[in-house]
């Protein structure tokens, strides 16, 4: 179905809308957006999956076992491409085997259903194992970014109770040896370690583990509700909020990588997102497992040539990609990327903060296909709003919801509750009727915030967005202070934690500085403490100081000077203004603000 | 410039992005993002910064040339105007 390119209301976007193509070499999974929409029920999305004897589910199971038993264990379930430049595949077989012997060394070392079990890696195929493996034992995976700092990666073991650690050998000494002694529930390290790297002390070599495991194993029998994963994610104010996400999720996973992404069984599929992030790990491990397709996984950082070269040479069919890497690929020019041959390319997916519609413009040209768009969180777990390809595009908008989301714009109300907005184009919060698999189930340790994250029979996303008189949805802004920076989200609050542990800062208030390639970047204010002199000497110690504790996905790029904060009169730092003050905005209403 | 220039200008360039980092003991075959904790941004940041002090223009397809200093050493040294 097409929906109609102009109403009343309709389509105000100054960009053209991109139709649907007349005619299809290989026929979409949607095809007619309403009625599918119409029929869907998340029942039948279920009976798409094969589920545990006893009313069971199991991600491994459905992600590989289910395909071996139907006769595909030789099909290649992930191709690693190793950044020296070699690659490696794992059929589906294999990658089952090592999941079994991962599941074995968890049993082998005493671990329980249901404890944690953490990574901290870059794109390395013990990864996948990992994850599989430990679904498949029952317990809870939580992958961490590897480019996190010793802060934020103690933070999260902290939170998560994490009982096991996956990293490598490398990343163990230049990042956790330090903060171990802080972790007591943290019982076993396992690492990965290459070409004659030595295995810490008070570590184990993954390697050695996996070898003397058996490669048999009896999947768990876990239950949809059990849970299964956990996301960290950041608010304006505290720690951050550990997602708790179940079995059943897996039923959104795919039934949405069906529709949204367009995924099937012979498709050779690349997520570029790090599983150390939500996209990376629902995209990047379980949907395309679940689907039975070939995986791509890139081990090396983006590189306009890399990347393309990758496109060309896997003859990659759905794409599925961010807005800074795709706004890096326009630096680099449209004409490198027709100088490869990407005709197998059948579907350009993006996702991480919404694509400007001069990128969306931009995949025709470059590519011969648009980039499409959506919209998702990892509290949802999985995508919610889409551009399909079926579905006529308008460049800069996040789509419409998929079969069996049903999504609002909301008003906030004096008594604290929510009311949805019916009228089109009205600036308003984000919702979804809880209801879906993938649904977060709580934050752990955290009742309160969870509470507070539903209304009226509304989960409240915290993004602020308009639909259009034809069900289009629009994102206008965060309802808070979270920034958003190359599709990450950053937690003001952890940055200016890290910055207030130093000896000469007295105050700190951090913002999202508008940037045309990351869409943010994470810029600090900071007032000093008597006796302490502004110069470049002392931001430049302050940068590294935050680097150093948080990483480079969580620090500041930019650190600025000030006399003092504003503050309101309750004494808290108006991150608002700063950002008013940043992009030379009016300053809005002042009332609260304390009079100094 | 001469080679010296060039390297003083990779390393400040550098020490922008990453003032905690210990540049004397970068070896020149060390990969920049690996020892340094440098992300895309941050090496967008790194080439930025060598164009402002030395008028080297890179092209975006060429950022992969400049992973390690002594790639990046090459890489200007072959692409110094005079």
């Amino acid at each position: 179905m097409s929906v109609p390119e102009a109403t009343s209301h309709g389509y105000a976007g100054a960009f053209r809308v991109i139709p649907a193509p007349a005619s299809w070499d290989v026929t979409p999974n949607l095809t007619d957006y309403g009625a599918t929409r119409a029929s869907f029920t998340w029942e039948a999305a279920r009976a798409g999956l094969e589920g545990l004897p006893g009313g069971g589910l199991n991600i491994a199971h459905e992600a590989l076992d289910r395909h071996v038993a139907a006769g595909r264990g030789a099909h290649v379930a992930i191709r690693w491409l190793a950044r020296a430049g070699d690659r490696r595949d794992f059929t589906y077989a294999e990658l089952s085997e090592q999941a079994n012997r991962f599941a074995n060394v968890l049993a082998n070392l005493g671990v329980q259903r249901g404890q944690r079990v953490f990574s901290l890696a870059g794109r390395i195929p013990e990864l996948y194992v990992a994850a599989l493996g430990t679904w498949k034992y029952g317990a809870v995976f939580s992958p961490l970014f590897s480019a996190f700092g010793p802060e934020p990666i103690k933070q999260r073991l902290a939170i998560g109770d994490g009982r096991v650690l996956v990293t490598t050998s490398a990343l163990y000494a230049r990042k956790v040896a330090g903060i171990r002694a802080e972790l007591a529930g943290l019982a076993h390290v396992l690492v990965v370690a290459r070409d004659g790297e030595e295995i810490p002390a008070g570590t184990l070599g993954l390697d050695g583990l996996l070898r003397a495991a058996s490669d048999r194993f009896a999947t768990a029998a876990t239950m949809p509700a059990d849970e299964a994963t956990i996301h960290f994610t950041s608010g304006t104010t505290g720690k951050p909020k550990g997602a708790v996400h179940v079995h059943e999720a897996v039923v959104a996973h795919h039934i949405t990588g069906s529709y949204a992404l367009d995924l099937r069984p012979d498709d050779i599929f690349w997520c570029t997102a790090d599983p150390g992030w939500v996209t990376g790990t629902s995209y990047g491990i379980i949907s395309p497992l679940t689907h039975g397709l070939t995986s791509i996984v890139d081990e090396a950082e983006f590189d306009a040539e890399h990347w393309y070269q990758v496109l060309d040479r896997e003859r990659v069919t759905v794409w599925y990609t961010a807005p800074t890497a795709i706004r890096m690929l326009m630096r680099a020019g449209a004409d490198l990327a027709r100088s490869y041959n990407l005709s197998s390319l059948r579907f350009a997916g993006s996702v991480g903060e919404p694509l400007n519609p001069e990128a969306v413009v931009w995949g025709t040209e470059a590519l011969g296909l648009p980039f499409h768009d959506n919209w998702w969180q990892t509290e949802t777990g999985g995508i919610v709003i889409a551009n399909f390809r079926a579905v006529d595009i308008r460049p800069g908008s996040m789509g419409l919801p998929l079969p069996g989301f049903e999504v609002g714009i909301v008003d906030h109300r004096e008594d604290g509750g929510v009311s949805v907005i019916d009228r089109p184009d009205v600036d308003g919060e984000l919702a979804i009727r809880p209801g879906w698999p993938s649904m977060f189930r709580g934050y752990l340790g955290d009742e309160e915030r969870y509470r507070k994250a539903f209304a009226n029979g509304w989960y409240l996303t915290g993004d602020l967005a308009r639909r259009d008189g034809d069900g289009y949805y629009w994102f206008v802004g965060r309802a808070d202070d979270v920034i958003k920076s190359s599709g990450h989200l950053i937690g003001p609050f952890e940055v200016e934690s890290a910055l207030l542990e130093h000896v000469a800062v007295a105050e700190a208030g951090v913002i999202g500085k508008p940037d045309a390639i990351a869409g943010n970047i994470v810029k600090a204010f900071v007032s000093l403490k008597p006796g302490f002199e502004e110069s470049d000497a002392l931001r430049r110690e302050l940068l590294g100081h935050a680097r150093q504790r948080l990483g480079a996905a969580v620090a500041p790029k930019e650190i600025a000077f000030l006399p003092a904060l504003p503050r309101t009169r309750s004494g808290k730092i108006m991150r608002r203004l700063l950002r008013a003050w940043e992009l030379g905005l009016p300053e809005g209403d002042l009332s609260t603000l304390e009079s100094s | 410039m001469t080679s010296d220039e060039l390297r003083a200008a990779v390393l400040a360039s550098l020490g922008d992005i990453a003032p905690e980092a210990d540049l004397a003991g970068l070896a020149d075959d060390d990969d920049l993002r690996d020892e340094l904790d440098l992300d895309s941004m941050d090496f967008l940041n790194f080439i930025i910064g060598i164009h402002e002090r030395t008028g080297i223009d890179v092209p975006e397809r060429d950022y992969s040339r400049l992973g390690t200093v002594g790639a990046a050493l090459a890489y200007l040294a072959a692409h110094a105007a005079g």
